[in-house]
């Protein structure tokens, strides 16, 4: 009955050592192996971020033709001002400046360098202003989303594909003159969707954004930390409270799209509430984020000690108002933490909106929560799916407007956290 | 001596006004879930008296574009949930084939070898990925990864479609990988610190340590923090949307268009909708049957982690 | 002469708040950071040198000196927190798991310094093996706990050997006839003083040199306790037992010799029996009288 090995110890050692070598091999390579996960992640986050930034930040810039445009009395006729024919303004500026253009498809190819969005720009300037009728201005125009891509970089400089040989011509006249110029592209951040990309903006996207959040944020905050205060300062330990907590888990973890039937049926079909609104879009959101905002609310009250309750207790304050002048104002940041990380949350949320239509090509701005609207992702995946290319720069434009809210509504919850850290 | 009685007496009065008000705002969330199981088992039932249970359960084929028109001939449509439902799950699975291995692996490191440093940097980074809107994964899948990989394939001699299950499931897979790293990180740590004491006092190196002590030990934390995933894999749906197809093809074949469940969702809701048509309620049916599976994985994930917990506490 | 001056140097930089507390019971004598009995031997197997210990900033262990002989079994005695774990764990250098952790000073193990930087601490731990505290078995079953240490290390060329050597481990363990049936159940499973059992049958599976022993009864009943107590007298012939218990009695009664810590000093060390019949150091004597600790 001696050990294989015998009480020997040396044998022991050199069959440890034998191994040795192997062993270390292994350990370095499961070390590599970890090296490389932790490399792998951040390189997806560096290709993500770095793929819609090299995407997305030529869309803030514009490109725009100068135009000398005669503001032609006789086609401003200051009674039909409203409905006059402002393209022709513009076309007769393009003609005037490349005067040697004959025949239709010429000047066809000429008017498409310029975007139809020109024509609302000298409208908008002759109705703010009627003294310009009758003058003649050099005029910076908006250009067309092709040639702006042209300028770009992100269409070859070769006829037969997009421009032919004339326009080309054109267009390194019109660089040889100056008259063609990279500005910041202002009215992506003042105008609503746009069949034409270079028209489109995400203001009304984002005012249906704010609209919606702003719902979601009034609905949910107080009612998470109503049911939070409930289930953590007077719900006794018991099976309804055990129902609930598996309740709220599982809520928390259900698919989103889930939450997106549930307002169809309920919301739109029961309630008869108005579809694409942001009033339904609020409610679903607030119902999907109740769960998160319950969580880390309990999870406030549970870092504020007893003692606190205890000594307000003590001296007379009822169990309501130890909750409320105690507890709460002292769980307050992180709640509001937690409600923030829920608000984030909503800020990017998709699909649910989708099912309840906030998926409309809306060109308005909505003004009211009951007023036709789509959020700021859901505008991304819109123009994502639009056969442009010019759509792409600006999809990417918007999501990087998307992720900037986000971070700065992380980057807020963590300054709330980290300022208001207590020791106890 | 009255008045105190009387101010108290109100005070009581409002005290219970209040409870029943926190009371209220508990019992939203017992409402959603009421409102949830209501809204789509109502509409399911109206699908089942159209399409029977057992054709839209076991059915091969999925076409519920035909249906459009009731009085065609042959204009049922076809229910059959089973390929879009393989669909959906070859997604999933590519999408843990890629999280679960780095996902693991990263929370290996970052808890057990690396210096805090690193991890305070690190660790954060990681959580961005999980913070990205899934929308923003959608367009990155459809505009950036689907035409490298087609490229690729192509130039490998492949067939690849534009829509396929692999991007999908690649880029979904990038979105778990925080997600599989935080809970394992999490798990591993509640590991007691006396079991790897005690591996190391037998002369184990770490890594033996960590691949035959600390994550067998960790491992059903880890197994319900993959089903957890797993849930969130088959409920996702901008990426599927933006990135997979929308035929139901029964095929085993990563790099061919196959649809999902949230796929199908979206096609049949958006747009008009009338409220008879079988298509149209194929759509809660559809999320009868995501929001069943994945209440049961939640559940039984959940469950797993809070013995878990307990075993260790 | 260097040595005893350094010691005081450190002595005064002790935690005052420490200090300051069983200042009564002796302290400020300037005596007492000298080892009085016979620390050192002829012919050790182990040989510590002017350990020092420190966790940050703060001094756990100094500068310790004491030799170990073969097969004894030494128990090291002393209040919570003196060092006594601290310096059992500089022994397979279990303390290089704790960042903060600093070891000063030589430890020869048959004449070879353990506690240089570069050396294998996983060729250490196969021949100093440890048993902790609180039993640990690793969530797997019996054999596979047993088997654990064996199947790293490579110590078994096929199956029917590694099958004996868990037999083995195990009835030298003492827990063979309660577990033969079971082997394959979880080591869990089992009652706190099997458990801790079980602990020593893994560790002996190795075939250590030393075995490091951490308070192996303070979570056992007193029947496991004395089952582990017998089980230590028997492995004394083939290994050299390292023992830090909080309990005198049991001190008495397993060991050969007996070391007596405070406040990070090692006080005094002699034969067990001179220990508790005829401590020399005052502080020793106050400590088996039970004034403190």
């Amino acid at each position: 009955m001696t050990k294989s090995m015998g009480s020997d110890s040396s044998t022991v050692i050199e069959r440890v050592e034998r191994g040795l070598s192997r062993r270390y091999r292994a350990e370095k390579r499961f070390r590599l192996i970890g090296v490389g996960a932790i490399i792998l992640s951040l390189f997806f986050l560096v290709i993500l971020f770095g793929d819609i930034l090299i995407k997305g930040l030529p869309a803030f810039s514009q490109t725009q033709i100068k135009i000398t445009i005669f503001f032609d009395p006789e086609r401003l006729p200051l009674d039909k001002l409203e409905s006059a024919d402002f393209e022709a303004l513009v076309k007769s500026g393009l003609r005037s400046m490349f005067p040697q253009v004959r025949g239709r498809r010429s000047k066809r190819a000429l008017y498409k360098l310029v975007s139809s969005g020109a024509a609302y720009e000298l409208r908008k300037r002759v109705l703010h202003n009627h003294d310009l009728i009758g003058k003649t201005k050099d005029l910076w125009l908006i250009a067309d989303d092709e040639l702006d891509l042209l300028l770009k970089g992100d269409i070859a400089r070769v006829p037969g594909g997009r421009f032919n040989q004339q326009q080309l011509d054109w267009i390194e006249k019109l660089e040889r003159d100056g008259n063609l110029r990279q500005r910041f592209n202002l009215n992506f951040f003042t105008s609503g969707d746009s069949r034409d990309p270079e028209l489109a903006g995400v203001l009304g996207s984002l005012s249906g954004t704010v609209l919606t959040l702003m719902l979601t944020f009034l609905l949910s905050f107080p009612i998470g930390i109503g049911a939070a205060v409930y289930l953590e300062e007077f719900l006794k330990k018991g099976r309804f409270s055990d129902f609930l907590e598996v309740n709220i888990n599982n809520l928390a973890a259900v698919p989103s799209i889930i939450f997106g039937l549930l307002g169809l049926g309920v919301f739109i079909n029961f309630c008869g509430l108005p579809r694409s609104a942001p009033l339904v879009g609020g409610l679903v959101l607030t119902l999907m984020t109740l769960p998160t905002i319950i969580i880390s609310s309990r999870a406030a009250i549970k870092a504020v000690p007893p003692s606190v309750r205890e000594a307000a207790l003590g001296l007379g304050a009822s169990r309501m108002q130890t909750v409320f002048h105690h507890v709460i104002p002292l769980a307050m940041p992180g709640m509001l933490t937690g409600a923030i990380i829920g608000m984030a949350r909503a800020l990017g949320e998709t699909a649910p909106l989708l099912m309840i239509g906030m998926v409309a090509f809306i060109v308005d701005i909505p003004k009211s929560f009951n007023a036709a609207a789509t959020v700021l992702p859901v505008q991304i995946y819109l123009w994502a799916d639009s056969p442009e290319r010019a759509f792409q720069a600006r999809t990417s434009a918007a999501i990087i407007i998307l992720l900037f809210f986000l971070i700065l509504m992380n980057a807020s919850a963590v300054y709330l956290r980290r300022k208001f850290e207590r020791r106890w | 001596m009255n008045r105190i009685r009387y101010s108290r007496r109100t005070h009581k009065q409002i005290e219970y006004v209040v409870k029943c008000l926190l009371l209220a705002c508990a019992l939203v969330a017992v409402l959603t879930t009421v409102g949830i199981v209501l809204s789509v088992v109502f509409e399911s039932l109206h699908f089942f008296a159209k399409i029977p249970l057992k054709d839209f359960l076991f059915g091969l084929k999925w076409s519920p574009q035909t249906a459009i028109r009731a009085d065609q001939v042959g204009s049922s449509g076809a229910f059959g949930v089973v390929p879009v439902f393989t669909g959906t799950l070859m997604i999933a699975l590519i999408a843990m084939l890629v999280s679960v291995p780095i996902g693991l692996m990263s929370a290996i490191f970052l808890a057990e070898y690396a210096s805090s440093k690193v991890r305070t940097v690190v660790k954060p980074l990681l959580e961005i990925l999980a913070g990205i809107p899934t929308v923003v994964y959608g367009f990155f899948a459809a505009l950036t990864v689907a035409p490298m990989i087609r490229d690729l394939g192509n130039s490998l001699g492949l067939e690849v479609s534009s829509e396929s299950a692999l991007v999908a499931g690649l880029v979904m897979g990038v979105m778990i990988i925080p997600f599989i790293s935080s809970i394992t990180d999490d798990v591993i740590n509640a590991v007691p610190q006396a079991l790897r004491e005690g591996s190391y006092g037998l002369g184990a190196t770490r890594s033996e340590t960590i691949r035959k002590v600390v994550l067998p030990a960790a491992l059903p934390g880890i197994a319900s923090g993959i089903l957890l995933a797993v849930s969130r894999a088959v409920g996702e749906t901008m990426i599927v949307v933006m990135a997979a197809g929308l035929s139901a093809n029964l095929t085993a074949n990563p790099l061919a268009a196959v649809t999902t469940v949230t796929v199908q969702i979206v096609t049949l809701l958006v747009g008009d909708q009338e409220f008879d048509s079988a298509k149209t309620l194929a759509a809660f049916a559809l999320g009868l049957l995501l929001f069943i599976v994945t209440l049961l994985l939640n559940i039984i994930a959940l469950q797993t982690v809070k013995k878990y917990r307990e075993q260790y506490d | 002469m260097c040595t005893t001056m350094k010691k005081r140097l450190d002595c005064n930089s002790l935690n005052p708040g420490a200090a300051s507390a069983v200042s009564d019971e002796g302290l400020n004598d300037s005596n007492r950071c000298q080892t009085v009995g016979e620390p050192l031997l002829e012919n050790p197997r182990i040989s510590c040198r002017e350990i020092d210990v420190f966790y940050g900033k703060k001094q756990a262990i100094n500068s310790v000196s004491l030799d170990i002989g073969h097969n004894e079994v030494i128990a090291m005695i002393g209040p919570s927190g003196c060092g006594k774990s601290t310096f059992l764990r500089c022994i397979n250098r279990m303390n290089d798991t704790i960042d903060s952790c600093r070891v000063s000073g030589s430890i020869l193990l048959d004449g070879q310094d353990i506690n240089r930087p570069d050396l294998d601490v996983v060729l250490l731990r196969a021949r100093v093996g440890m048993v902790f505290q609180k039993p640990n078995p690793f969530p797997k079953s019996i054999r596979e706990n047993v088997a654990y240490g064996p199947k790293i290390h490579g110590l078994a060329r096929n199956k029917a050997e590694l099958e004996e050597i868990v037999t083995t481990s195990l009835q030298r363990a003492g827990l063979w006839d309660e577990v033969k049936d079971r082997l394959d159940e979880p080591g869990t499973g089992l009652s706190g003083g099997q458990q801790q059992r079980l602990c020593i049958a893994r560790t002996i599976a190795v075939s250590p040199e030393v075995i490091l022993m951490d308070e192996p009864c303070s979570a056992l009943d007193p029947i496991a306790t004395a089952k582990i107590e017998d089980l230590i007298t028997e492995l004394r012939d083939k290994f050299t037992i390292i023992i830090v218990t909080h309990s005198m009695q049991q001190a008495s009664r397993i060991s050969q010799r007996t070391a007596y810590f405070h406040l990070g000093d090692l006080v005094e060390v002699s034969s067990t029996s001179q220990l508790f019949t005829n401590p020399k150091h005052k502080l020793t004597e106050d400590y088996i009288t039970g004034r403190f600790g």
